[in-house]
């Protein structure tokens, strides 16, 4: 069976999930099986159908997988969103939309050779570097500068710049690997990097430090600088660099705590998030984080069922804040459980599978670096958000890809699977040859 | 450059293992701590999501229900009748201040919380969960005529049927409405009012029995075989009690006399002399018997209940009546630091007039379901044989002279004879400040109704002056 044949069936098992758990919600909605849940899964069927006849025509031997996991996980974020408020999941709906028109845009600009960003990396570095300066002409939501408006849409750019800063990496690094490797000395046991090309890379740290104070998210940062120091690890394999890096990194952290007293307080709630006093204040308090807790305690094992997390009585604040973005992972926990939650990790799991083959099938390295960044930057972006929802690290606002509500977020990262793609396509056609 | 990717790979494996990890210890591990943690409303919000059942008088009069808010959750409402009941039937306000009284002991009925199976059975077939509903043995007519019997001033009110324990009237003043609690700024205020119109004076309100304490004593003295109703006690006043002198009500003078005549007269000297004969042992055996020493078997939140018996003050704990500091020959009298709740009381009169078996008072008569099915009849139920039969047929004797001839007979009623003790604890014998109580039952014959009456401090009045002819009232009417 050809790659493309594959990735068609596995799309069927994504339109039955999404029509099933459209039915879940109305039944419980209104206890009756609705053909409109018919409706969404047809429409939902034909927009896959349609990303698929182009990566078809244009990207035939690209990965199978990949295409098919995000399906899944888009149709269970409109699922969810669609439970909480159908609004929002009509809105959601249109930016799937917009979505898979960058992504067959990105393909067909991109199709004859991905490679040709390599020509742009400064254009790209810059642009990446002004869009995340953008919300600083805004005012910050919740102490971070992490989104923008234009008109009526709220823009959060850190989602693009992550590509942006991805692709500038990889090619950075694709030129001075081997000198970063061959120039190396060995000081005090630990292996560093030569000082006239450390510069460049204290270059980037210095950009992930700025950008750590100017947009004061630690989150967004963190998934930044991880994103750097796993390109930095596999173009040298040099774990001492990485330790250096994540050295750097924590000073920069520290400093950021004494200074911004956001950071402090989010660090304080997720220490103690049931303290009263921290529960009751208003701002950078711990309500967040405890409903969210108390939110996954009422799910247990199988979950409640779809519908039935206590989120919002009536028109009276939620009960659990951003349940459609920052906290959707903590209504899937309580809704669909244990087993619901961890389905949905294996699910960004195998992405990540199949995004770190596609690194090891490429033959150039900047292709190698591209696929490993992304993936990598989409686990840490994962990572950040449910680790902080279920309390695992400090609670910072990122989406969960594909699932959380949101244009930026939608928009990103099928251009991420869009780079992903173009990479496998070639990757797998040239181990075919 | 493939070695580090795997490596690379590896360490995302770890990192979604934690997140795994924590999410398993959020959701099942640690769940039923997080599900019990003070700030976490969500279970409270369940249960205001289901319809609670209603609660109705022994007349069908309703006390209580539920109306669907605006936001989804149920809020309980109280009508204007249940003013008169809110001690007995409390409140529930789960989410913002609580619940009390019969809607908190009687919750799970109320609330449908039944076992885990039968609630997913009721799911899969479609069922809502919904409360059921509360009768109780409350009667409206005699608890509005005990109120205004009341008449603005504080004490309290206990009316029990002798052979079946059901509770008619719990009367306690000053009450409160139980709808305005819906503001929770109003519960905080009445939460700090001096008078505490929140406190359920019949069944926590510790207070000296004065003279009814005297049933008890003589409930020992002749179930105990060492005393007949004819047995005589030198009734001479000042006598000395563990070194202090006790003196008679107006210092008056008794000679031999036997016991239904000390009774009727209520002679404190005879009966202190009673008590110290029958000593601490036999006294504690019979108080315990009585109920006294531990929460009353009403069903009724333990928080709200006061266990009957010898204080010590400073410390509010029970002292067991064997221990020297405890002055048992005033004990027999209903001095000392004695401290009885009303409920306790009425339950004594209840015993002698059921021929000296305890029934466990209630509430609750039954619990029906929606569709009007009883679920569950609330059977009488017997607590312990505290005397004999004889016993209890000579106490009811002696009781029935104290209204007729005694001191009680204020609480007579027209053609039908009444049993009881008043009495009248001097709280502060300067500014003559006295608690008065009256115990009885009626009809003699065959008791239908048994009732405990106190007030708090009133300036100069008897037991008999001020609350016999309050239970004289009540009983009429329960005997209607």
């Amino acid at each position: 069976m050809t790659a493309r044949n594959r990735e068609l069936f596995a799309l069927i098992p994504a339109t039955l999930l999404v029509t099933a758990g459209f039915a879940a919600v109305f039944i419980q909605r209104d206890n009756l099986l609705s053909d409109v849940s018919l409706t969404y899964g047809a429409i939902f069927l034909a927009l896959c159908l349609a990303a698929h006849l182009v990566l078809r025509m244009t990207l035939p031997d690209a990965d199978p997988y990949l295409f098919p996991l995000v399906a899944v996980l888009a149709s269970f974020g409109l699922v969810m969103l669609y439970r909480l408020d159908e609004q929002l999941a009509r809105e959601q709906a249109q930016w799937f939309v917009v979505g898979l028109l960058f992504f067959t845009a990105a393909i067909v600009a991109l199709r004859r050779d991905h490679r040709v960003l390599e020509r742009y990396r400064y254009v790209i570095a810059l642009g990446g570097i002004l869009l995340l300066l953008l919300p600083r002409l805004g005012s910050p939501v919740n102490g971070a500068y992490l989104s923008f408006d234009l008109g009526p849409i709220s823009f959060q750019p850190a989602e693009l710049a992550k590509l942006a800063i991805v692709i500038f990496l990889a090619s950075y690094l694709r030129d001075t690997r081997h000198v970063l490797v061959i120039g190396a000395r060995r000081f005090a046991g630990i292996t560093f990097p030569p000082l006239k090309h450390l510069g460049p890379l204290l270059a980037v740290w210095g950009t992930a430090m700025a950008l750590l104070f100017v947009i004061q998210d630690l989150g967004s940062s963190l998934m930044f600088f991880g994103g750097f120091l796993a390109l930095v690890y596999v173009a040298t394999n040099r774990i001492s660099f990485v330790l250096i890096g994540l050295g750097l990194f924590a000073l920069g952290a520290r400093a950021l705590y004494a200074i911004r007293p956001t950071i402090e307080s989010r660090v304080d709630a997720w220490l103690h998030p049931f303290d009263p006093e921290l529960y009751e204040r208003e701002i950078g308090g711990s309500y967040q984080i405890a409903q969210s807790i108390f939110s996954q305690a009422d799910g247990g094992f199988f979950g409640q069922g779809f519908g039935q997390a206590i989120v919002q009585l009536g028109d009276n604040p939620p009960i659990l804040p951003a349940a459609h973005t920052d906290f959707i992972y903590a209504v899937i926990t309580d809704e669909l459980g244990l087993m619901g939650a961890v389905a949905v990790l294996l699910v960004y799991l195998l992405i990540v599978e199949r995004g770190f083959k596609t690194a090891m099938l490429a033959t150039d390295s900047f292709s190698k670096l591209l696929a490993t960044g992304l993936t990598a930057v989409l686990a840490l972006q994962v990572f950040v958000i449910v680790g902080g929802v279920t309390k695992l690290i400090p609670l910072t606002g990122v989406t969960l890809p594909f699932i959380s509500y949101g244009g930026s977020s939608i928009v990103a990262n099928f251009v991420l699977l869009a780079l992903l793609l173009l990479v496998s396509d070639r990757a797998r056609r040239e181990a075919a040859a | 450059m493939n070695a580090p990717i795997l490596k690379l790979f590896g360490l995302v494996l770890v990192l979604f293992a934690a997140l795994a990890g924590m999410t398993s210890y959020n959701s099942v591990i640690k769940a039923e701590e997080y599900r019990a943690n003070a700030l976490n409303k969500r279970p409270l919000i369940e249960q205001a999501q289901v319809k609670r059942g209603v609660i109705r008088a022994r007349d069908g009069s309703l006390l209580a229900r539920s109306v669907k808010g605006e936001d989804g959750l149920y809020v309980r409402r109280y009508p204007e009748a249940a003013e008169r009941f809110s001690h007995a039937i409390g409140y529930d306000f789960g989410l913002t201040i609580g619940r009390a009284g019969l809607e908190r002991s009687r919750n799970d009925a109320l609330a449908g919380e039944t076992d885990e199976i039968s609630s997913i059975v009721a799911d899969l077939s479609g069922r809502r969960r919904i409360g059921d509903n509360v009768i109780t043995n409350l009667d409206p007519r005699a608890q509005q005529i005990a109120l205004k019997a009341l008449a603005g001033r504080r004490g309290a009110i206990v009316a029990i049927e002798p052979a079946t324990g059901k509770v008619r009237v719990m009367a306690s003043t000053p009450g409160y409405d139980p709808s305005a609690l819906r503001d929770p700024q109003v519960f905080k205020r009445l939460n700090r009012t001096t008078n505490s119109p929140l406190f359920n004076r019949a069944t926590q309100a510790g207070y000296a029995p004065g003279s009814t304490m005297k049933v008890v004593t003589a409930a020992a003295a002749l179930d105990s075989g060492l005393f007949t109703p004819q047995s005589t006690v030198l009734g001479r006043s000042p006598i000395v009690v563990s070194g202090v002198p006790l003196k008679n009500f107006s210092n008056k003078q008794f000679g031999a006399i036997p016991l239904t005549t000390a009774l009727t007269n209520s002679v404190n000297t005879v009966w202190a002399q009673v008590a110290q004969k029958l000593g601490r042992e036999r006294m504690q055996e019979y108080m315990q018997r009585f109920g006294f020493g531990s929460d009353p078997a009403l069903d009724y939140p333990d928080g709200q209940m006061l266990p009957s018996g010898v204080y010590d003050l400073k410390k509010e704990q029970l002292i067991p009546l064997d221990s020297r500091r405890v002055d048992i020959g005033r004990v027999g009298i209903g001095q000392e630091r004695l401290r009885v709740t009303p409920l306790q009381m009425a339950v004594v009169a209840a015993t002698v007039a059921n021929g000296g078996v305890r029934m466990k008072p209630r509430i609750t008569s039954r619990i029906v379901d929606q569709d009007g099915r009883t679920v569950r009849r609330i059977e009488p139920e017997r607590a312990e044989r505290v005397m004999s039969a004889r016993s209890a047929a000579q106490l009811t004797q002696m009781m029935s002279d104290v209204v007729r001839e005694g001191t009680g007979t204020a609480a007579a009623l027209e053609g039908i004879e009444v049993a009881g003790k008043t009495g009248t604890a001097e709280l502060n014998i300067e500014r003559r400040i006295n608690q008065p109580w009256f115990i009885g039952f009626a009809p003699r014959a065959k008791p239908k109704i048994a009732i405990a009456v106190t007030l708090e401090n009133i300036v100069g009045a008897q037991g008999g002056v001020v609350a016999a002819p309050i239970a004289r009232q009540v009983m009429q009417e329960l005997l209607r």
